[in-house]
C-alpha cells in the first residue's frame, strides 16, 4: 500500500501533540480533585512532624470497570473537604490519588509503597476493592502508616495489619440481621443468589447461618459469575423453585441493575416471591436507574439517603453543593469516605498536626461519632466498624424511589465474620 | 560472552554480543542506583518485560497468535503462591516448579492451539485462560478466589536477602532472572531450532518438504514460551508476596500483547522496550490524571501505528536504514 | 416441559442479543478481515447516543435506530478514510494496536462525558412485558430481538451474496490487486462496507442496552463476546455468526439454568470445543 509518508506523520502528530499537551494541562485544569497529586517527590523534610502539609495517599481503582466506586469515594471526600476546608491544625491537607485500574494486589501494594516511601504520606486511604486492601496491608505494617479503609468489605481485611481501620461495612454485618429477621417474619423457604467471589461467599454464609438458626430453610444456593451479563436463567431457576423469598447479593452497579431487571421481567413479585437483599443491590445512586421494579423490595443495610437525621440532611446538601446537581445521589460508599475523612481530620486536630502513627491509631481505634448513617464507632479490638443495621423497603418519596428505613434491626452491630473465623 | 550461534553461517541471525547489548543491559543496572525510590515499579516493569519476552517466543518467532498468555503467567504465579502458602517459600525452587507446571499445561494445550487459523488460535488461547481463571475462582478454598493469597511467607533469596519494602532484593532478583531468560531465549532463537521456527512462520507449507516437523517445532516453542511466562508469574508472586485471580485476567493477556507489539515483535528487545515504554508512560500519565489517563495512552498507541509498522523498533529500523542510505549516497 | 421451553426460548433470545451486538464485527472482521477491536466503541457510542436522544428530546428507541445507523455509518466512513486506511491490511498486529488504542480513547471519552455509572434506555411500551403462549411466558423484547436477527441476517446475506456490491466486496477482500485490475473501486467498496459495519455496531449497542446495560467499559467488557460470535461463526459468514450466537446463547442459558454452579465455564468451554471441531468456524465461505 503506497501513500505519502507525510500523511502518516501529520496524522500521528495530530494525535500525539494534543495528547502530551493535554495531559500536562490536565494536571492544572482538572477540577475533579481538591488537590491533584504531584508526581515529583517533595524535598525531604527535616522531621516528619515539622512538615507544612499533611499528605493523604489515596489508592483506588479510578479507571476501568470499578471506576464508579472511586467516583463515589471522591464525592464523599470532596464533600467533607468543602465543608471543613483543606487546612487542619495549621497544616494544609494534600490528597495524592493513585489508580490501581482494578483488583490487582501487586499494583495496590506498589502504589502504597511509593506513597509511603517516596511521598512520605501520613495516611493511606481509599481501597474500594478487597484485593487492593489486602495487597497494601503489609506496606501499612512495615511503613507504620495508618490505613483507613473506605469501602472494601471482606471480613478478614482488618486482621491483616494493626494499622488498618475500616469505616465501611462487612457483609456478614448486614446479612446476619437480615437472615434473622426473615426467619422471624414468616419466610420459611429461601433461595440465595450471590456473586461468586469473596464478599458473595461471606454474604451467603452469614445469611444462611442466621436464617437456618431461626428455623428457615435454604432450598437452593446459586452463585453467579462476577461479570454476569444476563440473570434471566438464574432468576427463572429461582422462580421454578417456588421459594417464599429470594436473598440476593451482587455488587452495586451493572450487576445489581441487571439482576433487578431479570427479577422484574420474570414477574417474581407477581408470583409471590419476595426480594430480600443487601443494600448493595438497591444502592441509592443506582436506584433511579433500576426504576419502579424495585418498589417493595426489602433490604438490610447501614445507610440510606432517606435516613432521617439532621446530620444526613446536612450531608446531602453539602454533597450536592460540592459535586454539583449532575452528580446524582451519594450512596454508602460516599458516606464511608466522608466518615473516614472526618476521622482523619479528627486525628490531625487531636495530634495538633504532628502525626505519630501509633498515637494516630490509638485515636482511630476509639473513634465514635454521629455519621450521616447514624451513630458509628470503631471496635478497638478489631479496628472494624460498629454501626446500626436497618431494615428498609423501597417506596416512592415525593415521586422518587428511596430505601425507606422501617426499623433498626440491630444497633451497634459488630462484624460477626470475625467470630466465625475463630 | 560469545555464543557459538555466529558459527552457523554468515547472514544468519547471531547471538554474538555487541557493545550496545552491554550498554542496553547496563541501563537497568544504572537505574538501580539512580532511582532507588522506584525499584518496585522497576521490578514490575522487568517482570512485564519477561512476560512479553515469553510471548515474543510464541508470537514473534513461532507465529502463534495468543490472547490468553496470562494462563501460563497465572499458573506460575499460583504455583509459587501455593508453595509459599504451604511452607515452601524458597524462591528459586519455587521459580523452577512454576516453570515446570506452566510448561506441562502449555505442552498439553499446545495441541489444541497450533493447528488452527490465527483467529482460532486467538480464541482458543483466550478460552483456555478464561477456563483456568474460572477454575481458580471455583477453587477458592486453596486459591483465595478473587481476594487471592496475601502475606505469603516468601523465604529470603539464597537464604540471605530479605524481600524488603523498598524492593531492592525484588529488583535485583527480577533483573537477574530476566537477564538469564534473555540469554537463553537468544541462544534458542539463533539455534537451528529457532531458524526453523522462523522458516515455518514465513511459509509453513514448504517446511515438511525440507524435513522439518512443523507441528512438533511449534509445540516445543509454545511450551517454551509457557514456561517463561510461568517464571514471570512466579516472580510477581514472590516479589509482591501475594497473588490474586487477576493474574489470569484477559486485561493482562491483552496488555502484554500491546506491550510486545508496541515494542516490536520477533526482536527480543522489543519486549523490553515495549514493556518499559507502556508501563512507565502509564505510571506517569496516571499520576497526572488517574481517571482519564487511558485517553493519552490510547493516543500513543494510535500514533505508533500511524508512524510506521512493526512497533517502535520497526520505526527505528526504517529510520536507521534511511539514515545510512542518506549518509552514503 | 414448560420450564424447558421457556429456558430454550431464553437461550435463543440471548443468542440473538449476542448476534445483534456482534454483527457489525462480522462485517468488519469477518468479511473485511480487519481486526477491529474498537467495534465495541461504536456499539457503546451508539447506545449513548440513543440515551441522549431519549433524555434530551424524548426520541423513542425505534426512532433512534435509523438515526444511529446512518450517523455511525458516516462516522465509520470518515474514520476508515482518515485512520484505518493507513494501516496495512497485511499486518494484523498493527490493526490490533491501533484499534485497542482507539478503544482506550473511547473508554476515557465516554467516562469523561457520561461518568462511570451504568445507564439504561427506556424500551418502548409496546416491547415490555410478556406474552402468554401455550402456557409459556415469552418476553416481548426478546421476541423483538429474535425478529431483528432474522431481518438483519436476511438483508446482509442478500446484500453480500446476491448484489453487485457484495460480489465486488468479496473480490476486493480476496484479491485486491485483481479486483482493482477488473475496475472494481476497491477503496470505495472498503469504505462502504466499513460504514455498514460501524452503523450495525451502533444499532447493536442501542438494542443491547436494555439487557446488558451501558457504561464506559462496555468496549472491553464485551470484546470477548464479539470475537466469540464472529470467530466461531466463521470468517465472512453472516449466517455462520447467527448460528454461532444461537448455539452459544442456548448452551449458556440452558446450562446456567440446570447447572448454575458451572455457569462461568459453559460459554468458553463450548467455544473451545467448537473451534477444535470447526477450526475455521461453523460456516466457511467458499473461495
Amino acid at each position: 500500500m503506497s501513500h505519502p509518508a507525510f500523511v502518516r506523520v501529520a496524522l500521528a502528530a495530530l494525535v500525539v501533540v494534543p495528547a502530551l499537551g493535554g495531559a500536562a494541562c490536565n494536571k492544572k485544569s482538572d477540577d475533579a480533585r481538591p488537590a491533584a497529586g504531584s508526581g515529583s517527590a517533595a524535598p525531604a523534610a527535616a522531621a516528619p512532624q515539622d512538615k507544612p502539609t499533611i499528605k493523604i495517599g489515596m489508592v483506588a481503582s479510578f479507571s476501568g470497570p470499578f471506576a464508579d466506586i472511586s467516583k463515589q469515594l471522591m464525592g464523599g471526600i470532596k464533600t467533607y473537604m468543602k465543608q471543613h476546608g483543606d487546612t487542619v491544625a495549621g497544616k494544609k491537607i494534600e490528597l495524592l490519588t493513585r489508580d490501581t485500574t482494578g483488583p490487582l494486589p501487586e499494583v495496590a501494594k506498589r502504589l502504597a509503597q511509593e506513597l509511603v516511601v517516596q511521598d512520605k504520606v501520613d495516611f493511606l486511604t481509599g481501597f474500594g476493592l478487597t484485593p487492593e486492601a489486602l495487597g497494601a496491608a503489609s506496606v501499612a505494617t512495615e511503613g507504620k502508616t495508618p490505613m483507613v479503609i473506605m469501602n472494601a468489605a471482606t471480613s478478614i481485611i482488618t486482621t491483616k495489619s494493626p494499622y488498618i481501620v475500616r469505616f465501611s461495612l462487612t457483609l456478614p454485618q448486614v446479612c446476619a440481621p437480615l437472615g434473622d429477621w426473615a426467619a422471624k417474619n414468616g419466610i420459611k423457604k429461601v433461595v440465595t443468589m450471590v456473586s461468586d467471589y469473596g464478599p458473595g461467599h461471606d454474604a451467603e454464609a452469614a445469611f444462611t447461618k442466621a436464617f437456618t438458626a431461626g428455623g428457615g430453610q435454604v432450598i437452593d444456593a446459586i452463585q453467579t459469575p462476577v461479570q454476569n451479563p444476563d440473570f434471566s436463567s438464574f432468576i427463572q431457576r429461582v422462580k421454578d423453585k417456588h421459594p417464599d423469598a429470594v436473598f440476593v447479593f451482587v455488587p452495586a452497579g451493572q450487576q445489581s441493575i441487571a439482576a433487578m431487571k431479570a427479577y422484574d421481567e420474570r414477574g417474581l413479585a407477581k408470583a409471590g416471591i419476595k426480594l430480600i437483599a443487601t443494600g448493595d443491590v438497591l444502592d441509592d445512586h443506582n436506584l433511579a436507574t433500576i426504576g419502579d421494579p424495585a418498589l417493595g423490595a426489602i433490604s438490610s443495610y447501614h445507610y440510606s439517603v432517606a435516613h432521617d437525621s439532621p446530620e444526613n440532611k446536612a450531608f446531602l446538601e453539602a454533597y450536592r453543593d460540592a459535586n454539583g446537581a449532575d452528580a446524582g445521589l451519594p450512596n454508602f460508599m460516599s458516606v464511608a469516605a466522608y466518615d473516614a475523612m472526618s476521622a482523619i481530620y479528627d486525628v490531625i486536630t487531636k495530634l495538633d498536626g504532628k502525626i505519630d502513627p501509633d498515637k494516630a491509631m490509638d485515636i482511630l481505634k476509639h473513634e465514635a461519632f454521629t455519621s450521616p448513617r447514624g451513630p458509628i464507632s470503631i471496635d478497638p479490638e478489631t479496628r472494624d466498624i460498629v454501626q446500626t443495621v436497618y431494615l428498609r423497603k423501597v417506596e416512592k418519596v415525593n415521586g422518587e424511589l428511596r430505601s425507606v428505613e422501617i426499623q433498626p434491626l440491630v444497633t451497634n452491630m459488630k462484624d460477626p465474620g470475625k467470630d466465625a473465623g475463630k | 560472552m560469545t555464543g557459538r550461534g555466529g558459527a552457523i553461517g554468515a547472514g544468519l541471525p547471531s547471538d554474538r554480543w555487541r557493545i550496545w547489548d552491554a550498554a542496553l543491559w547496563l541501563a537497568p543496572v544504572a537505574a538501580y542506583f539512580v532511582f532507588p525510590d522506584h525499584l518496585v515499579l522497576g521490578s514490575q516493569v522487568i517482570i512485564a518485560a519477561l512476560f512479553a519476552l515469553s510471548l515474543d517466543v510464541v508470537l514473534g518467532y513461532a507465529g502463534i497468535t495468543s490472547l490468553g498468555h496470562a494462563a501460563f503467567f497465572g499458573l506460575g504465579a499460583y504455583t509459587a503462591g501455593l508453595l509459599a502458602a504451604h511452607g515452601w517459600g524458597e524462591p528459586l525452587t519455587g521459580l523452577a516448579c512454576a516453570a515446570v507446571v506452566a510448561a506441562v499445561v502449555g505442552y498439553l494445550t499446545s495441541f489444541l492451539v497450533v493447528r488452527g487459523s490465527a483467529l482460532a488460535q486467538l480464541m482458543i488461547t483466550l478460552g483456555v485462560d478464561l477456563l483456568l481463571r474460572e477454575a481458580a475462582n471455583k477453587a477458592a478454598r486453596w486459591t483465595g478466589g478473587t481476594d487471592g493469597l496475601s502475606d505469603l511467607p516468601v523465604g529470603d533469596l539464597l537464604g540471605v536477602f530479605h524481600f524488603d519494602l523498598a524492593g531492592r532484593t525484588g529488583y535485583v532478583y527480577s533483573l537477574a532472572v530476566a537477564f538469564a531468560a534473555f540469554v537463553l531465549v537468544r541462544r534458542v532463537v539463533s539455534s537451528p531450532f529457532g531458524l526453523s521456527l522462523r522458516a515455518i512462520r514465513e511459509g509453513a507449507a514448504r517446511m515438511p518438504a525440507l524435513g522439518a516437523p512443523v507441528g512438533r517445532r511449534l509445540v516445543a516453542a509454545f511450551t517454551f514460551g509457557a514456561a517463561l511466562a510461568g517464571i514471570a508469574g512466579a516472580l510477581l508472586t514472590q516479589t509482591s508476596q501475594g497473588v490474586a485471580l487477576e493474574v489470569f485476567g484477559t486485561e493482562r493477556s491483552a496488555s502484554v500483547l500491546i506491550m510486545l507489539v508496541l515494542g516490536g515483535t520477533g526482536r527480543l528487545y522489543g519486549a523490553f522496550l515495549g514493556a518499559g515504554l507502556f508501563m512507565l508512560m502509564q505510571d506517569y500519565l496516571a499520576r497526572l490524571d488517574p481517571v482519564y489517563w487511558q485517553l493519552w495512552i490510547g493516543c500513543l498507541l494510535v500514533a505508533v501505528v500511524l508512524l510506521g509498522r512493526g512497533g517502535v523498533l520497526g520505526i527505528a529500523e526504517v529510520l536507521r536504514a534511511r539514515w545510512t542510505r542518506g549518509s552514503v549516497p | 416441559m414448560a420450564a424447558f421451553i421457556t429456558v430454550l426460548f431464553d437461550g435463543v433470545a440471548y443468542g440473538s442479543l449476542l448476534f445483534v451486538i456482534s454483527v457489525g464485527m462480522s462485517v468488519t472482521l469477518g468479511l473485511m478481515r480487519f481486526i477491529n477491536l474498537a467495534h465495541g466503541a461504536f456499539a457503546m457510542f451508539g447506545g449513548y447516543t440513543a440515551c441522549v436522544l431519549a433524555e434530551r428530546w424524548g426520541v423513542s428507541m425505534f426512532a433512534s435506530l435509523p438515526v444511529v445507523l446512518v450517523g455511525f455509518a458516516a462516522v465509520g466512513a470518515v474514520l476508515e478514510r482518515l485512520v484505518y486506511r493507513w494501516v496495512s491490511r497485511t499486518r494484523p498486529l498493527d490493526q490490533v494496536l491501533l484499534t485497542i488504542g482507539i478503544a482506550f480513547i473511547a473508554t476515557a471519552v465516554a467516562s469523561k462525558i457520561w461518568g462511570p455509572y451504568p445507564r439504561r434506555l427506556a424500551v418502548p411500551e409496546a416491547l415490555t412485558g410478556q406474552l402468554h403462549v401455550l402456557g409459556v411466558d415469552l418476553g416481548i423484547y426478546r421476541l423483538f430481538l429474535i425478529g431483528m436477527v432474522v431481518v438483519i441476517t436476511t438483508v446482509l446475506h442478500v446484500l453480500i451474496e446476491r448484489t453487485r456490491f457484495g460480489a465486488q466486496l468479496r473480490a476486493a477482500v480476496d484479491r485486491p490487486e485483481v479486483g482493482a485490475g477488473l475496475g472494481i473501486p476497491v477503496n470505495q467498496v472498503f469504505t462502504a462496507s466499513f460504514a455498514i459495519g460501524s452503523g450495525l455496531a451502533a444499532v447493536g449497542g442501542v438494542l443491547g442496552v436494555e439487557t446488558l446495560g451501558l457504561d464506559p467499559v462496555f468496549t472491553f467488557r464485551f470484546m470477548v463476546y464479539f470475537l466469540l460470535v464472529v470467530v466461531v461463526g466463521g470468517e465472512g459468514s453472516i449466517v455462520g455468526s447467527a448460528l454461532a450466537a444461537g448455539a452459544l446463547g442456548v448452551f449458556d442459558v440452558v446450562g446456567k439454568y440446570y447447572f448454575p454452579s458451572v455457569g462461568g465455564f459453559l460459554i468458553y468451554g463450548l467455544m473451545v470445543v467448537l473451534l477444535l471441531v470447526f477450526p475455521h468456524g461453523l460456516i466457511r465461505r467458499g473461495r
